[in-house]
């Protein structure tokens, strides 16, 4: 599919994600079309973004989509229930764009050693990708990669760093 | 007087770059029991300008180092003697001096050195040790280090690992994604820093060959983790494994024909595999949906200690490579991992969580019994010394990474602390006894 512009990538967005809002995805999603309806489509609010500027929904501070961060708590992998709301609207996103593809990138603060971490942040990510799959995405837009405690975003030893280290991040590769 | 001559060929190191910052070690808890040695400044008789390498100070340090001995500083020296001839034992028997050494370095043609030196027992006079070291001008520090290694064992009867390398991961630049990561080798002491491999993405967990030659660590310098092996004298790298999913904790088997590694790609969970370098063919040690990561060989090659989740909490556990199911090894705390082994296979060094506080700690892998050997923080990535005595590790100083070692009762204790501000130091690795 030819990369979606402006106001015709919103309205591509907004059919897939009012479509997938309704109906229970099968793990593996079904083929997407690459014709882009032209008509005029159900907005949700997850993906609705002012369809006449240029910027995605991932680059607008005001789109949840804006948000690719997720935190864990320590020694934790769940996805804690306040960034259920996030993953979901990406899930939809990627579904809508299945063009798109992200790698979900986890991370672990220092309190522990270097290649265990790498594991649990390898089961960090795996916890994002378990998620947006179960929502319907197609897994050949997911890779994931753990970094374990290096690339930290926060130096300091402290809890209030730690708690910001601890996140597994959704890069979107062709944003 | 001379038993034999050593030849000391020192192989140099693959001339990347000189690491610019450099390790520099102080003894943070010695013993009251080191001995008073006396190490006399060695007599130039060479032509030319006194080298920068003092051998004497270099073994003297080395001998203090290991916590069993205390050089005294030479301006306590009643006399400065270089030939047995000119010793007066009674002036070492009043500075309760047990041992001494003497020596002088002369010509050896083709511009080399031919080092001489002497260990005496002071209270009986007797010379213990009487050795010629024939060596090159940059090989001087070396061969001071293969010096102490031979008086250390003559006076303990435990071979000396001074003349040993280590590998750490230099890590520097700001926090996320800025940073810079440099793989260094240099002396046991943390002299001669070399950079081996440097990269702009992490490099972690490196680990010698049996022979000290190869270097296997992960890269993520293609944005995923990879297993690497390179040839420390030429720099020849080769990629051995870039699964999908995660490549980790590689260890060389004790014969150094295969790697025990951790990877994800079957199914998204880590397991631990060996990996025959020979004909790379992989095979899969545990099968649990845990983790299980950060495989350690024991000494036979016939079984591995590895980390592992499945009881609820991260602990060790040991796999007999022959069949059988694993069994579980820790059971003091919640949190037992990366287990390294005494070359003796006695012991087991780890990392172990106490109030979200890590340490290192040894296990008697005879009796069970637990014993933490450091009380820093975060200290982490043990490694023993060849010999057995000391066990280095990573720790946090004044916000930074250093490297730290601690003798394996937890009597000694020196810091290796980075001469450049804002340089961490991480996961160190004590290379094996070298032939040369």
């Amino acid at each position: 599919m030819k990369v979606l512009r402006s106001g015709l990538l919103v309205l591509t967005i907004a059919f897939f994600a009012a479509g997938c809002a309704k109906t229970v995805q099968p793990v593996t999603a079904p083929p997407v079309t690459t014709a882009a309806p032209a008509s005029t489509a159900p907005t949700t609010s997850t993906a609705a973004a002012p369809a006449q500027t240029q910027l995605s929904p991932l680059d607008d501070p005001n789109n949840i989509l804006y948000k690719k961060v997720v935190y864990f708590d320590f020694d934790k992998s769940n996805i804690k229930p306040e960034f259920l709301d996030l993953l979901t609207a990406h899930a939809k996103y990627l579904i809508a764009n299945p063009n798109q593809k992200i790698r979900i990138e986890g991370y672990t603060d220092e309190r522990g050693t270097w290649e265990y971490n790498i594991a649990l942040g390898d089961r960090r990510a795996q916890s994002v990708r378990r998620f947006l799959l179960f929502q319907g995405v197609n897994p050949d837009q997911i890779s994931t990669v753990s970094y374990g405690e290096a690339h930290a975003v926060c130096s300091e030893h402290n809890e209030g760093c730690w708690s910001q280290n601890r996140r597994a991040v959704l890069v979107y590769l062709n944003q | 007087m001379w038993r034999k001559v050593l030849l000391i060929a020192c192989l140099i190191l693959f001339p990347f770059a000189a690491a610019q910052a450099a390790l520099e070690i102080t003894i943070t808890h010695g013993v009251n029991t080191a001995a008073p040695v006396a190490i006399v400044p060695f007599a130039w008789q060479v032509q030319g300008p006194v080298p920068n390498t003092d051998v004497a100070a270099v073994i003297g340090a080395d001998l203090t180092r290991s916590g069993r001995f205390k050089a005294i500083p030479d301006k306590s020296m009643l006399e400065k003697p270089s030939e047995a001839s000119a010793i007066n034992f009674t002036n070492w028997r009043i500075l309760a001096v047990n041992d001494l050494v003497i020596g002088r370095i002369k010509p050896a043609g083709n511009a080399n050195y031919q080092v001489e030196f002497q260990l005496f027992n002071v209270y009986t006079g007797q010379q213990l040790l009487g050795l010629s070291v024939l060596t090159t001008p940059q090989g001087l520090r070396w061969t001071a280090h293969k010096i102490s290694d031979l008086i250390y064992q003559k006076l303990t009867g435990q071979r000396g690992a001074f003349a040993t390398r280590i590998a750490y991961v230099e890590v520097s630049g700001k926090a996320g994604k800025d940073s810079h990561y440099a793989l260094v080798v240099a002396d046991s002491d943390g002299f001669n820093p070399q950079i081996v491999f440097q990269s702009n993405e992490p490099i972690m967990s490196p680990d010698w060959s049996p022979d000290g030659r190869y270097l296997a660590y992960v890269s993520f310098e293609n944005q995923r983790p990879a297993i690497y092996i390179q040839d420390i004298y030429t720099g020849r790298r080769q990629l051995v494994s870039e699964r999908r999913g995660i490549n980790s904790a590689p260890v060389f088997s004790p014969d150094g024909k295969s790697l025990a590694v951790v990877l994800s790609s079957s199914p998204d969970n880590p397991d631990i595999y060996i990996l025959n370098l020979a004909g790379r063919v992989l095979q899969r040690v545990t099968h649990s949906d845990a983790i299980d990561t950060e495989p350690v060989w024991s000494p036979d090659g016939q079984s591995l200690y590895f980390t592992s989740d499945r009881g609820g909490s991260p602990q060790i556990y040991k796999v007999n490579l022959h069949g059988g199911h694993p069994q579980r090894i820790t059971f003091d705390g919640s949190y037992n991992a990366r287990a390294r082994i005494s070359p003796d296979g006695h012991t087991l060094g780890m990392v172990h969580r106490e109030a979200g506080q890590l340490h290192i700690a040894v296990m008697n892998l005879s009796t069970g019994a637990l014993l933490t050997l450091t009380n820093g923080d975060l200290d982490k990535s043990p490694s023993f010394a060849p010999n057995g005595s000391m066990i280095i590790y990573e720790a946090t100083y004044h916000n930074q990474g250093v490297l730290e070692e601690v003798s394996v009762d937890g009597q000694v204790h020196e810091r290796l602390s980075e001469s450049q501000a804002g340089v961490s130091v991480h996961m160190p690795v004590w290379g094996p006894f070298l032939s040369q």
